[in-house]
């Protein structure tokens, strides 16, 4: 249709500028990833032969990956917020799902598009409104109380409030759009067929929400390991990786094993957003064939 | 009876979390960031209320000109990631067979959330004095000395271009893909060129996916931090920079809060001209993506 009535070296030209964008894609990713594998203590050119070392070498100078202990250290750290983001938000924004898809109150359309508004204010703008609310409660109650509050001081709680903060918008989204899909007659015939509510959640709603859930959970996780802007005003002394990887290439400047944790990086995201469409996949594709 | 009391229970179990995330995550921290940005420091430890954060601001040229330096290149990033990604994006959608369809548009989803670190990290490998391209430059015999692709600004705008695109691309193969191609058929039959078609069919068509691509993308390209920072160097002059030096290096919190007032108001105010200029709403544009 399209393709057939335009003209072929039009078309040709259009492949090749597609194509062009994807290696310009690739690029970058391809160039952090390859020198994890140059037997040389610069990640550059020229290629000195292939070597493990950067992920599995024990000592210096060229200390893997997986024997750097600040790297592992802020690894550890990462999974850590990242799953306690990933649990939370998606628990939240199903509640949000039912709310805004099952409920009805006054103004819902404007608590909806404040539901929204947390995506578009810049990370930075969360990371310090929440560092001084926090810090100053914490203040007050020392001042007044005389009774320190550890928890909203730097640290990974505040980590994890501020990447929640706007990753629960996500992951209300993903989950209200299949919610939207259900079809309450499911809910009623099992009503009717004597079930309890709490059982037609259980066995029906829940289930039919699952694949959003672990796709939004996932996608989730994925934003709060990489996530830097919010992290950077309220991170305390347990960095999380980002954080850990800035100082090195700030301070030490670039070095094979960045590489490494890079490849590492790039590999298991790339997997688990490949999981987060697999899940999604089998009913509700957005870029399913329109066939 | 008892179901209606059952119902008013449900919403009010189902509001209380959402109403805790906005008020203590959002609605109170803006709130304590613009009182902090509205007290002035008068001697150390006294503080009164006054404008004078956002009066310092105005009179230090280098500060709203880093502001407005920050905006009109967010603004370009933008349209250069619309420009760029529109094609792309329409070639997913409607050109493509439909198994490259979706393998193309894996592999715009896969990369999506790698951090922007390691994005960075990878043009200073590629870009810097002994980089790869200045390197292979040199091998070819094109040039005879080294050269530095980084710090400068072509470089940091591309960087954000490249950074930010897919966040352009993904919502719009998700608009153009619920485009009946018989809607583009029909302007050609009716005469209508290539040009005409695209115009007046299919552009309206994906204006919601067109703003909100262009909202999510201006927005993280005028708070990103570490693309500019890495790629532009010491004297990038991008606003977060200065948001990040008055707080953590400073410590002059109050203004930096201002700072960050700012910032939130000037990318609210083009997103909100955006909105209004394009006739669309948050809701059927962010939301949908």
């Amino acid at each position: 249709m399209l393709a057939t009535n335009k003209a072929t070296p039009f078309l040709w030209g259009y492949r090749l500028y597609v194509i062009a964008f994807f290696v310009f894609l690739a690029a970058p990713l391809v160039a952090a990833s390859v020198f994890a594998f140059n037997d040389s203590v610069f990640p550059a050119l020229p290629w000195q032969g292939f070597t493990l070392d950067w992920f599995f070498n024990d000592s210096e100078p060229k200390l893997g990956m997986f024997h750097d202990r600040r790297l592992l250290r802020g690894i550890y750290y990462s999974f850590v917020i990242a799953a306690l983001v990933a649990t939370l938000s998606v628990t939240v924004g199903t509640t949000n799902a039912f709310l805004f898809v099952r409920g009805q109150f006054p103004a819902k359309n404007f608590f909806y598009i404040v539901m929204v508004v947390p995506l578009v204010i810049p990370g930075v703008i969360l990371g310090i409104s929440i560092l001084v609310l926090a810090s100053n409660t914490a203040n007050f109650m020392e001042n007044r109380y005389d009774f320190e509050l550890e928890l909203l001081r730097p640290g990974i709680f505040l980590v994890v409030m501020g990447q929640f903060s706007f990753i629960t918008t996500i992951t209300s989204l993903v989950i209200t759009a299949r919610l939207k899909k259900f079809d309450e007659s499911m809910e009623e015939a099992a009503l009717n067929l004597g079930a309890s509510r709490a059982r037609v959640l259980r066995t029906i709603t829940l289930p039919y929400l699952r694949p959003a859930m672990i796709a939004a959970g996932i996608v989730a996780f994925l934003v709060s390991f990489e996530n830097f802007n919010t992290t950077l005003f309220l991170v305390g002394s347990e960095a999380p990786l980002t954080i850990t990887m800035y100082d090195r290439v700030a301070k030490v400047g670039s070095t094979p094993v960045l590489n490494a944790v890079s490849f590492v990086l790039i590999i298991g995201s790339g997997l688990l957003a490949l999981i987060s469409i697999l899940v999604q996949r089998d009913k509700s594709v957005r870029w399913a064939p329109n066939a | 009876m008892q179901q209606k009391d059952f119902r008013r229970l449900a919403l009010i179990l189902l509001f209380a979390p959402f109403a805790l995330w906005i008020i203590l995550l959002i609605v109170l921290p803006h709130i304590g960031i613009i009182a902090l940005s509205l007290r002035e420091k008068v001697a150390p430890r006294v503080y009164e209320f006054g404008f004078g954060n956002y009066l310092d601001f105005l009179h230090e040229p280098i500060y709203w000109n880093t502001l407005l330096r920050t905006g009109s290149m967010s603004l370009l990033v933008t349209a250069l990631a619309l420009l760029i990604g529109f094609p792309i994006a329409y070639y997913i959608a409607k050109l493509a067979g439909n198994r490259t369809r979706g393998a193309l548009f894996l592999l715009c989803l896969i990369p999506l959330w790698v951090s922007d670190l390691i994005r960075a990290y990878g043009w200073i490998l590629l870009l810097r004095e002994t980089g790869v391209f200045s390197s292979f430059l040199q091998w070819a015999g094109l040039v005879d000395q080294p050269i530095e692709f980084l710090y400068n600004d072509a470089t940091v705008i591309m960087g954000l271009v490249y950074t930010v695109i897919l966040f352009m691309i993904v919502p719009l193969v998700s608009t153009l893909d619920g485009m009946d191609n018989s809607m583009i058929e029909a302007g050609y039959n009716l005469g209508g060129n290539g040009f005409t078609v695209l115009r007046r069919i299919i552009i309206p068509y994906a204006m919601p996916g067109i703003v909100s691509g262009c909202i999510v993308v201006f927005m993280l390209t005028a708070g990103s931090y570490l693309t500019p920072i890495l790629l532009g160097g010491k004297n990038s002059s991008w606003f977060t920079e200065q948001i990040y030096n008055q707080f953590i290096t400073r410590f002059n919190w109050e203004a930096g809060a201002a700072f960050g007032m700012l910032l939130l108001l000037f990318t609210s105010v083009v997103i909100w001209l955006g909105l209004k200029l394009s006739g669309q709403t948050l809701a059927n544009t962010v939301a949908k993506s």
